[in-house]
């Protein structure tokens, strides 16, 4: 779904600039493009904008499209495009459940419910204190360890209602839960133990 | 040059061409909804596709360049097929309103999908629907039509050069908006209804009045500014509904500003629909007849050098050259067409015609402007610097104020005096135009209307010698005009004979007594407070500046509704056509004048329209090429004097209220309200 939310003229802060830390990163991703190819650098501009504010503003939109001598069209018609730019605010942990197919047939269901029930709110909702935001989305690429959600940058793997619960009052406390695998098994080891390269007769080719 | 076979003809096309131009050269029509001549290649809508031999599957044919030996096919059931295809997807989420749309009747999705669609349709889902964008007051939006084939965007991008309008979102989502929804800041915005192909984009002040079957359509030419854009001007019974431009790649290419096609609503309102005499310090309907004689029985009581003439920025060649012919038998000079006062110098046509042609600006490789912000006085001639900008390898500069001209330019300052130092090679700019193959000059009203106008078209004229502008076929000297009649009534002289009046010096003469008549032939942009105690005759078609004052008032024919000569910037005779009758008592302008000059006893020897020019063929025998612009010889003209070191002011307080039919018009006022001087104070910080 790429038509998403987009935070109404009264929602929208009248200025943006980026910190100093980030300008001189915006810089740095500017240069690496010749004279007047600048607006290839809208991407990591716009995400560099959405890390500071946690959402990207119209400001942003415009002090980039400034920065960049872009049309502000241009980069709005960027910003819509993907997916992974917020246009309104999406939560200080942004949890999005996978629901694509393999997810699904291994119980992304209960993952769903279980983040409703804990946060109290809908998918595409924010929480009232803006701390959580709940969101499907389709494959993040990691079937092998489905069902999964990525909460900003982080995955949280092999996950059940309980685990996945225990995550988010994990985070509703202030802590800060490992993530990977929550089974206990390294990345996408298989389930049962090792079954590659510690025997010769590992079954191969027998069926 | 490629050379290929399209449905077993063999086609030569230029280097660069499509497949979907050879097939073209052949004369197979390919249907086409993205494609668009003047813009760049978008190739999504798919609806072009031919069979190419050898290729696995159907090819885009505008998208796919033509190379020698291919072997194209138009019309295999392929293509029948693939085309069926692609009509059927496009349809899938377009709404069957066509009986309530606006384009219907010129949809070209409504035309193809009489060629290429299914009599029903094997989707049950919910279609699609899209909210409708704000994209200013003249383009009214029904979104859900969109098919995304993007000329909106390209043309807002490319030709416009105001890249206000997007797609957003993706997939099924897209959707074409303007950033946040600001209304599109270009004066061509009326193009976009145009190339929107489907009726998405539809014109607001339009909508709903007539359907394409009902108009009467006539082929003339524009009269808001000096460009003279070819029009075709759609009639119902006694009323234009609208313009719309015509193709002609010398003046206007497919494109017209929106003053040309929105400005029509001026035709109706505040129209002078009969004549009018001032009867105790109040203008009271009269007769023709009382009119006439009332004009007559002053006239004949003054002597030729107590009467005078202006002609506004709206008349025709014809009345101009009738008025001229009576003035003359009255023994008058006091004639001008030069009714802002300019101070050019009227005696040689290369002194104030647009020499180098409007298509030439496609070859110039330096261009200098002076005192002129050609987007608001000739937008059409903008169109063609921003094309040849998009071209590359162009110098452009600017002496005069720095507006956004939609192309980026060296801005040299605002200061007349730097044409004198480019013209005496002190300023670097005049290495520049040296070094250029085919260098020109643009020089504006706001230059030639200065006090020291004279001097700056000499100036201009030095500056033209020394830098080579003039050169083995090629001549750079151009003067922008930006009224219509201006031009035509150079050519046929109407201008102060042997110690003739001047405006300025008929105005000066009214005010102290010595002119008694001043004949206004549609002239309101004249200081109309200026005339003291004369007479004043008002011909024209609106109540504006003009009538008011006027003691007689003498109702005449818009430029939609009369046959006529018009002269464009470049010298290009042009033909207008009556499109519609002249309100009530309206007479022709020219019928006018004759009539006139029976009542005053010097009957014009014509007695019909044709009689007419051919006299004016006898006083200016180039304006016989129709059409055509008889390029004019470099010969000596101006008179060099002290340029002041002052800057230019900009020609227009508001472009879209320069004459009386914009101002009877409230499309216009709805766009100056929102554009124009007050607009843009507003309007500051929203740009994008
Ligand atoms: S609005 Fe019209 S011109 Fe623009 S993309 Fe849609 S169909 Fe094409
Ligand atoms: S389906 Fe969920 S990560 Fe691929
Ligand atoms: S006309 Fe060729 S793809 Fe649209």
């Amino acid at each position: 779904m790429s038509h998403r939310p987009i935070a109404g003229p009264d929602a929208q802060p009248a200025h943006f600039a980026f910190s100093a830390e980030n300008l001189e990163k915006a810089n740095t991703h500017i240069a690496k493009y010749p004279a007047g190819k600048q607006a290839s650098a809208v991407m990591p501009l716009l995400d560099l904008a959405q890390r500071q504010e946690g959402w990207l503003t119209q400001a942003a939109v415009r002090v980039i499209g400034d920065m960049l001598q872009m049309p502000y069209i241009r980069v709005w018609e960027v910003a819509t495009f993907y997916t992974m730019y917020n246009l309104a605010p999406a939560g200080e942990h942004r949890v999005q459940v996978c629901t694509t197919t393999p997810c699904w047939l291994r119980g992304s269901d209960k993952i769903v419910s279980a983040c409703k029930k804990t946060l109290g709110i809908g998918l595409g909702d924010v929480t009232a204190d803006g701390k959580f935001g709940l969101t499907e989305v389709e494959c993040l690429g990691a079937c092998v360890n489905a069902p999964m959600v990525q909460i900003n940058d982080d995955f949280y793997e092999d996950l059940t209602e309980e685990s996945m619960t225990a995550i988010l009052e994990a985070l509703q406390r202030g802590e800060s839960p490992k993530p990977g695998p929550q089974t206990g098994r390294t990345s996408s080891e298989p389930l049962g133990g090792l079954t590659s390269l510690t025997t010769l007769d590992a079954g191969a080719g027998d069926d | 040059m490629p050379t290929l076979t399209v449905d077993g003809i063999q086609v030569t096309v230029e280097p660069g061409s499509t497949v979907l131009q050879a097939c073209e050269a052949a004369g197979k029509e390919i249907p086409r909804f993205c494609y668009h001549e003047r813009l760049s290649i978008a190739g999504n809508c798919r609806m072009c596709l031919v069979e190419q031999e050898k290729a696995p599957k159907p090819i885009a044919s505008c998208a796919m360049p033509a190379a020698d030996n291919m072997v194209i096919k138009t019309d295999t059931p392929l293509v029948k097929k693939a085309r069926k295809g692609v009509m059927e997807f496009l349809l899938i989420n377009h709404p069957l309103d066509c009986p309530i749309c606006d384009q219907g009747g010129e949809c070209d999705l409504q035309d193809q999908a009489v060629g290429y669609g299914l009599d029903h349709s094997r989707y049950d889902e919910n279609k699609r629907a899209v909210q409708d964008k704000y994209m200013g007051p003249l383009i009214k939006t029904i979104m859900t039509r969109c098919i995304h084939c993007t000329r909106c965007v390209r043309f807002a991008a490319e030709v416009a050069g105001t890249p206000e309008i997007g797609a957003v979102f993706r997939g099924e989502d897209m959707q074409i908006t303007t950033y946040l929804e600001h209304a599109v800041t270009t004066e061509m915005a009326g193009n976009l209804v145009d190339v929107c192909p489907v009726g998405a984009l539809t014109s607001a002040p339009y909508a709903f009045h007539a359907r394409p079957w009902e108009l009467r359509k006539t082929e003339s030419v524009d009269a808001m500014d000096a460009v003279g854009s070819n029009i075709r001007v759609d009639a119902r019974g006694t009323e234009v509904m609208r313009v719309l431009p015509r193709t002609n790649d010398n003046v206007n290419e497919e494109w017209i500003n929106d003053k040309t096609r929105y400005a029509v609503d001026g035709l109706k309102r505040r129209r002078l629909d009969r004549p009018y005499v001032r009867r105790d310090g109040r203008l009271q309907p009269a007769s023709w007849e009382e009119a006439l004689q009332t004009v007559a029985a002053r006239i004949q009581g003054l002597k030729g050098d107590e009467i005078a003439a202006i002609a506004g920025d709206l008349a025709c060649v014809e009345s101009m050259a009738a008025l001229k012919d009576l003035f003359g038998t009255l023994g008058s000079a006091n004639l001008d067409c030069r009714q802002d006062g300019s101070r050019i110098d009227p005696a040689q046509r290369a002194g104030w015609l647009f020499n180098s042609t409007i298509a030439g600006i496609e070859q110039a490789d330096a261009i200098l402007l002076i005192g002129t912000n050609p987007r608001h006085e000739a937008t059409l001639v903008n169109t063609r610097l921003r094309k040849r900008y998009l071209h590359g390898n162009v110098a452009i500069a600017l002496v005069g104020e720095g507006v956004d001209l939609t192309y980026p330019y060296e801005h040299l300052g605002n200061d007349a005096a730097l044409v004198q130092a480019i013209a005496d090679g002190s300023h670097p700019f005049a290495a520049t135009l040296k070094n250029a193959q085919r260098p020109m000059l643009i020089i504006g009203q706001a230059a030639l209307t200065r006090p020291d106008g004279a001097a700056l078209q000499a100036a201009a004229r030095a500056l033209a010698d020394n830098c080579g502008l003039v050169k083995d076929g090629w001549n750079g000297f151009n003067v922008l005009h930006d009224a219509a009649a201006r031009v035509g009534g150079l050519e046929i002289g109407f201008v102060p004979g042997e110690g003739g009046r001047d405006v300025a010096g008929i105005l000066d003469g009214a005010r102290s007594g010595a002119v008694k008549l001043v004949y206004l032939l549609g002239a309101d942009e004249i200081d109309t407070a200026g005339l003291g105690e004369a007479f004043v005759v008002y011909q024209g078609s609106h109540g504006d500046k003009g009538a008011h004052r006027a003691d007689v008032v003498l109702p005449g024919a818009a430029y939609t509704e009369k046959d006529a000569i018009w002269v464009n910037l470049e010298g290009r005779v042009q033909l207008g056509r009556r499109a519609a009758p002249p309100p009530g008592e309206a007479r022709e302008d020219w019928a006018i004048i004759r009539a006139l000059s029976g009542a005053v006893g010097q009957v014009l020897p014509y007695d019909d329209q044709r009689s007419l020019r051919r006299r004016i063929l006898e006083i200016a025998p180039h304006l016989a090429a129709v059409d055509q612009v008889t390029p004019a010889a470099w010969t000596p003209f101006g008179t060099a004097g002290q340029v002041a070191a002052t800057p230019f002011t900009p020609r227009f307080a508001d472009f879209w209220l320069t004459n009386p039919i914009a101002r009877a018009s409230a499309t216009m006022a709805k766009l100056s309200a929102m554009f124009g001087k007050k607009g843009e104070e507003k309007a500051t910080g929203t740009h994008g």
